[in-house]
């Protein structure tokens, strides 16, 4: 099964390149997801940009409107994700443990419905 | 149930053929006289019965497919441990279905899967109590006083999440079993309590929910040997139930403890609770099932209330703190101090852990508290603890005691 990790962090975008935090923030996902690729879980997974710089996007009666900011304003914001695949969910939340976000916010397990994309026309 | 769970991996349709399966016994048995093998012929027509739902649900050929593959495997239904209930034999006896990967696995599997923690608590036990207990939806609602539709609801929202989510039956990794059995006995242990006594209605205690935690328990010591935790839980199960028909009166009013007929207590209950907690503690894995059951040992073997070891009930609580850091066990543990050493001492530490937002909820607190001021003389203080439980709304029978605790302080009822 193929489960999205929302990755939830208190703190709002990366730290700044060339700090410390930043290289420990790199080093330690990267353990993270290292392991996950190595076990062959791990289809992909990307941080975001701070939820300051989001838009939300919606429809109403046919207009769209636009809001700057993220769709929700919570303590915790979606700061990355992660996309895998494995057995079933005991598997996906024990990966999802291993995320640090989990240790400072919180890592929401998704399950995907399994069903391609519509091919390109 | 498990075994056709274990086939078609969905438990709405396991659930439908196990269904299916009684509807058609109840109708071919009368006449055609009872199977050889009752439990085989149950799960052989329920394995059929699931391959017929599947089939009519033509979004699951690729299911299909592998349920067919596993009947056509699996070749004339062969007689196996059924789920329920659960064999009388004694721990020791061969044949008997023992976990992890033995015959009882898809038992446990199923009993895993209704109390997975990533389940809601309530839900996990309304499923656990359907899918494992075998009781109606309409039971367990009426068990829990809530409407039938609420807890269909309930139920339904509980089997979607297990599909939607991919929760699996299987049997936890070594690693994983210590938190997935906590969360298996947490379960047992809340359906036992809400039996013992029900937290609002009418009645003080309701018996056919105390039954299924019991079943429970036996089977999943049945099923994990090796495991004193399980032992314990059973144990505590044993020697608490065994009091039941003493603790209401004629008219199901409240008995205390201390005012309990001790011969109407059932011995084999309390001595074979007390030969598994025996065996459960030799193998010298203590924890909170175990300490409990120790606790309720002290009181069931106990001749007569003047009898009750209260130091050593006082220890065990102080121990059990070790465990459960909660205002609820050191409450506990005040009372128990108090017996043995005086109500002031009780008192010092109920007033100490009274102010927790969670305890002052609790009406047993209250009416500790208006015991031990009673004893001290400090009536008024007491009445005011009586009614403070009051306010609670408690069950009907505990109600009935407060009043009457409180016209024999000698104020009555404003």
């Amino acid at each position: 099964m193929k489960y999205l990790l929302l990755l939830n962090t208190p703190d709002d975008g990366l730290p700044a390149e060339g700090t410390a935090e930043y290289a420990d923030t790199y080093v330690r996902y990267s353990t993270a997801m290292g392991a996950m690729a190595q076990a062959g879980v791990l289809i992909e997974c990307r941080p975001l940009r701070a939820s300051s710089s989001a838009t939300t996007v919606r429809v109403r009666d046919g207009e769209t409107l636009l809001t700057d900011g993220p769709a929700a304003e919570i303590k915790e914001q979606v700061g990355g994700y992660a996309l895998i695949e494995c057995a079933d969910l005991d598997d996906a939340l024990k990966w999802a443990a291993t995320i640090p976000a989990a240790e400072v916010g919180s890592v929401e397990v998704r399950a995907i419905v399994d069903t391609p994309p519509p091919a390109p026309r | 149930m498990a075994s056709v769970l274990r086939m078609t991996g969905d438990l709405a349709v396991a659930e439908d053929a196990v269904q299916e399966a009684c509807l058609a016994a109840l109708a071919q048995w009368p006449d055609r006289g009872w199977p050889d093998q009752p439990r085989a012929w149950l799960t052989g027509v329920a394995r059929h019965k699931a391959v017929d739902l599947i089939r009519r649900e033509a979004a699951r050929s690729r299911k299909e497919a592998a349920a067919m593959r596993d009947l056509a495997a699996a070749g004339p239904p062969e007689p196996e441990p059924g789920l329920w209930p659960w064999p009388s034999a004694p721990p020791s006896a061969p044949g008997r279905p023992a976990g992890i990967g033995g015959l009882g696995d898809d038992e446990l599997g199923l009993i895993f899967m209704c109390c997975h923690p990533a389940l809601a608590l309530e839900a996990r036990v309304a499923l656990t109590l359907r899918c494992v207990c075998g009781l109606s939806t309409a039971q367990i609602a009426a068990g829990f006083l809530v409407p039938e539709a609420t807890m269909a609801r309930r139920l339904s929202r509980a089997k979607a999440k297990i599909a939607d989510s991919g929760i699996r039956l299987r049997q936890p990794a070594p690693d994983e079993l210590p938190s997935r059995l906590a969360a298996v006995l947490r379960v047992t242990y809340l359906v036992f309590t809400e039996g013992h006594k029900a937290s609002r209605g009418p009645d003080l205690v309701r018996g056919e929910l105390c039954d299924a935690a019991l079943r429970l328990a036996r089977g999943l010591a049945a099923l994990l040997p090796g495991e004193p935790e399980v032992a314990g839980l059973l144990a505590l199960l044993l020697l608490t139930d065994a009091r039941r028909a003493a603790r209401t009166g004629p008219d199901g009013e409240l008995v205390l403890l201390e005012d309990q007929d001790r011969s109407r207590w059932d011995q084999a209950m309390i001595s074979e609770g007390e030969r598994l907690l025996v065996g459960a503690l030799r193998a010298g894995r203590p924890g909170p099932y175990q300490l409990h059951a120790a606790i309720a040992g002290c009181h069931s073997t106990s001749p007569d209330a003047a009898s009750t070891d209260w130091r050593e009930i006082a220890a065990l609580y102080g121990e059990l703190i070790r465990y459960e850091p909660s205002p609820v066990v050191e409450a506990n543990r005040a009372i128990a101090v108090a017996m043995s050493e005086g109500p002031a001492a009780g008192l010092v530490i109920l007033d100490a852990v009274g102010h927790h937002p969670q305890l002052s909820r609790w009406p047993q607190l209250h009416l500790a508290r208006a015991d031990l001021l009673a004893r001290l003389g400090r009536t008024a203080d007491a009445v005011a603890a009586y009614r403070a439980a009051l306010e609670l709304e408690p069950t009907a029978p505990e109600r009935d005691f407060i009043a009457r605790r409180i016209r024999e302080l000698g104020t009555g009822l404003p």
